[in-house]
């Protein structure tokens, strides 16, 4: 199980996460959803060890990875896979090469197995025959299939899934989404996808965990959420533009930015 | 009048206190330069062994700049003994052309022309290369997959530059008196007997030292400072533009003011 206690991440005068309380249950499939600046890419990256937060820890089962040294973290993650949001392959490398990169890194198995390996991988996300590929020649959806593949080289126990579907076709994200349900549960993964995509989100996961301006605001199975009572989750579920959750993000007022704005002629009182 | 008085000394205030701002940024960019490279550089004998990635930055950078190095090279060795004839002839000592081509080149130009080339041509693309794999979350990825992205990406550019520029230094300096030499004898009608006599005698082990040691420190501060800039770029498009640019700028500054200090050892 994943823990983070008492979360927080400033960046400037902003708590892109603010003091938050989080479990991830081994071996489900938790969705951490949110409208765009709600905080849920921040807080998966410090459940993934990638930033320090401000404040609070996080718990890998009674290791808390914020104060782990580098080889122990290292170690950590050869258990870990993650899906980023641009897949983040690397560029100099083919798709082959990107896919065995975990496994040149951290086994000793012959290329014959590795090969194998791969083409298990590549297999699974329908991608087969396109090793030779470098990333630039790669479409969106397929750059996600192959980072899918590499995350998942090494069968790792936990994936973090940033914003999966996000800029692909439906067909596209259907596909990934299907591929996180069912690698999940095969494998007995455990998977935090971080989406704004709800149909997607309620679908896969076992547990959703609903984010507002760095704090979450609900959280249940996907059941739980859909019969929530709770306005900002009915808005955010349903997509309404009015509700608790205004769409300006301006605290200022607008009459009064237009009025003081230099250059701009202020009316007589 | 008093109004005018504050306004100027707040003025002064504003003035200085920029001036102290810069320089305190300055201080802790240096800090952070020599933090960021110190750390990797311990990672050298750290398992996995980088050896394969010495060896590729060392052949993408060391054969990548070759050309540019001979081209930059065979020219200043030709301008050198054109302009030393020229103002050698004044004196009636032409026979001295080769001794000033050679301490010219092998105490001064070499390093330092040949680190501009160098800054140019491979530090550049080493901080916009940096600097992408930031924007694209590679350097994350990699930290992800247990791959510590400073010993993988930083430590082997770092490595190879130290070792790169000492020898593309060597054959600019190797280049540059061959040439001298074919405009000095061939073309201005220099006795090569005095051209290589003259060089050979004039030239001591320190000034061979000085330029072997002003490229190996060269080459270190360009490694430090282009994976440093590349590796702290504000991850965007723009961010990475300007610490290209910049990793320019400061590199080849640090070359000259290092110059100025490393001859000052030397003389």
């Amino acid at each position: 199980m994943i823990r983070g206690e008492k979360l927080s991440k400033r960046y400037g005068d902003v708590d892109a996460v603010a003091s938050t309380d989080i479990q991830i249950k081994a071996g489900a499939i938790t969705a951490i959803m949110g409208g765009s600046g709600s905080g849920k890419t921040t807080l998966l990256r410090l459940l993934a060890g990638l930033d320090a937060p401000t404040t609070g820890h996080v718990w890998y089962g009674d290791e808390d990875i914020c104060s782990l040294n580098a080889k122990r973290l290292y170690e950590l993650r050869e258990s870990m896979g993650m899906l980023f949001q641009y897949s983040a392959l690397l560029n100099s490398l083919d798709v082959y090469d990107n896919v065995a990169f975990p496994l040149h890194e951290h086994t000793d198995l012959d290329e014959a197995v590795i090969r194998t390996m791969v083409t298990m991988k590549l297999e699974q996300v329908g991608l087969r025959g396109f090793e030779s590929m470098m990333p630039s020649e790669l479409s969106g959806g397929m750059a996600k299939r192959v980072a899918f593949a590499r995350a998942i080289a090494m069968d790792p126990k936990i994936v973090f899934f940033d914003e999966p579907t996000s800029g692909l076709d439906p067909i596209s994200a259907g596909v990934i989404s299907t591929l996180i349900l069912n690698t999940s549960k095969m494998n007995h993964m455990t998977s935090v996808v971080v989406t704004h995509d709800v149909s997607a989100g309620l679908a896969i996961a076992d547990r959703v965990i609903l984010m507002w301006q760095g704090r979450i605001i609900a959280e249940g199975t996907p059941t739980e959420i859909r019969e929530s009572d709770d306005d900002r989750v009915c808005q955010f579920l349903e997509g309404r533009p009015d509700g608790p959750i205004p769409f300006s993000r301006s605290t200022t007022s607008y009459i009064d930015d237009l009025t003081h704005r230099p250059g701009t002629v202020r009316m007589a009182s | 009048m008093s109004d005018n008085l504050i306004s100027q000394q707040s003025s002064a205030a504003e003035f200085f206190g920029r001036l102290g701002r810069y320089a305190m940024h300055g201080i802790e960019q240096m800090g952070d330069v020599t933090r960021l490279g110190l750390h990797a550089l311990s990672l050298i004998f750290a398992r996995p062994w980088q050896g394969k990635h010495f060896i590729l930055q060392l052949y993408a950078l060391g054969v990548g700049s070759l050309i540019i190095i001979i081209i930059t090279g065979a020219f200043t060795g030709m301008v050198l003994a054109l302009q030393g004839y020229y103002t050698l002839a004044k004196f009636g000592s032409e026979s001295l052309l080769g001794a000033g081509v050679g301490m010219s080149i092998i105490r001064e130009l070499g390093p330092v022309l040949g680190a501009f080339m160098i800054i140019g041509r491979a530090g550049s693309s080493i901080t916009a290369e940096i600097g992408i794999m930031r924007v694209t979350e590679q350097t994350d990825a990699l930290e992800m997959m247990a791959v510590n992205p400073k010993q993988r990406i930083l430590l082997p550019r770092i490595v190879a530059t130290t070792i790169a520029v000492p020898l593309l230094v060597s054959i600019f300096d190797v280049v540059g008196i061959a040439t001298g030499y074919v405009v000095g004898v061939e073309m201005l009608g220099v006795n090569a007997g005095s051209y290589m006599a003259e060089l050979i005698s004039k030239m001591e082990m320190i000034d061979l030292n000085g330029g072997w040691v002003k490229a190996v420190v060269f080459g270190f501060m360009i490694g430090m400072i282009c994976t440093y800039m590349g590796y702290r770029a504000t991850p965007t498009t723009e961010g990475v533009a300007k610490a290209t640019t910049q990793a320019v700028v400061i590199a080849s500054v640090g070359v000259l003011i290092m110059d100025y200090i490393l001859t000052s050892f030397y003389l």
